[in-house]
């Protein structure tokens, strides 16, 4: 898995673990697959725009994931669980201010066009 | 045992040595410290996000100007984005050699590491200075001022990476892999790796959904 215990020694609380070659080369390979996909798709131009538009976001989404376990090395181990908690509360902010951003700029164009 | 920032960390090997504690305390701050970094790299989090939201309000005040779908070219974009995830694995390879104490890998490492960085960041200055040369500045429409922001954030934060990768070259040349030199190390890839995935959103925000 992402977390190889091999060479780890009595870390803190906080946040420092690190991979082996092994889980890097997973990561890398996932992050290029999940890559190649989006951009084939578009640069292909075969696909609707809703299809394509699609197939970015869930290529993005994962492929932050998989960065985030294979190369940030969060996971459910004790040492990260802090940095867990910090990210988990960053991304609902980020959904906060992004949505918030979206939905009120949105209205505000809708009341404004007419 | 008080919190201990790097700038002050004479002070700190002095007293740990006077008390014998040297190997415990040092983990100890290290952890401490990379989890610092952390929350600073969740706040960074928060400056893209806002500037995402801004991107996507801002990119359809084109002003009779360009729009995404006109101005940019996929295939650059992918070399970009070839050049910058290859950096983040030839960093986890450099912070493995690091781990197992072989300084002449980690040199190696992360020697690639900053010349694909450095590739990644002569590209992008190629790419807004043409974006200029043609008249679309981030003075022309709504759309372009977001986009110079936005990408040129993570531009800087890039730059930035470079620079402190210099200063580690020097500070492992000079002081060997201590403890607080390995602690560094590990915010700086965490640092690195962040900005990989940060450039996830850009290309799929800005450059794909653009060329739709």
């Amino acid at each position: 898995m992402a977390h190889d215990n091999a060479h780890d020694h009595a870390h803190g609380t906080g946040g420092e673990s690190h991979g082996s070659v092994k889980s890097y080369l997973i990561g890398f390979v996932l992050a290029v697959i999940l890559t190649v996909i989006p951009f084939w798709v578009v640069m292909s131009g075969d696909f609707s725009r809703t299809v394509s538009g699609v197939v970015i976001a869930v290529s993005a989404v994962l492929q932050m994931l998989v960065h985030l376990v294979f190369f940030l090395h969060l996971d459910r181990s004790s040492e990260s669980r802090w940095n867990v908690n910090a990210a988990v509360f960053t991304v609902v902010v980020i959904g906060i201010i992004v949505a918030g951003t979206l939905w009120v700029m949105h209205n505000m164009n809708v009341h404004m066009m007419h | 045992m008080s919190t201990h920032t790097p700038t002050v960390n004479h002070g700190h090997a002095a007293h740990a040595a006077a008390h014998g504690h040297d190997d415990h305390e040092h983990h100890d701050t290290g952890g401490n410290t990379v989890f610092g970094f952390w929350v600073y790299l969740m706040s960074d989090c928060l400056i893209f996000a806002s500037l995402f939201a801004t991107y996507v309000v801002l990119v359809g005040g084109t002003d009779g100007g360009p729009g995404p779908g006109d101005l940019f070219e996929l295939p650059f974009v992918a070399w970009e984005t070839a050049l910058l995830l290859t950096s983040s694995l030839t960093f986890g390879l450099g912070m493995i050699a690091m781990h197992k104490n072989k300084v002449g890998q980690l040199y190696l490492w992360l020697g690639i590491t900053w010349l694909l960085g450095f590739g990644f960041m002569c590209m992008e200055v190629w790419e807004f200075n043409h974006l200029i040369h043609q008249g679309y500045g981030p003075d022309r429409s709504a759309f372009l001022s977001a986009f110079f922001a936005l990408v040129g954030t993570h531009g800087l934060h890039v730059s930035a990476g470079l620079l402190w990768l210099l200063v580690m070259f020097i500070q492992v040349k000079q002081n060997g892999l201590t403890p607080t030199n390995k602690t560094r190390l590990a915010c700086l890839s965490l640092f690195w790796h962040f900005l990989d995935l940060i450039w996830i959103g850009v290309f799929s925000v800005v450059y794909l959904n653009g060329a739709l």
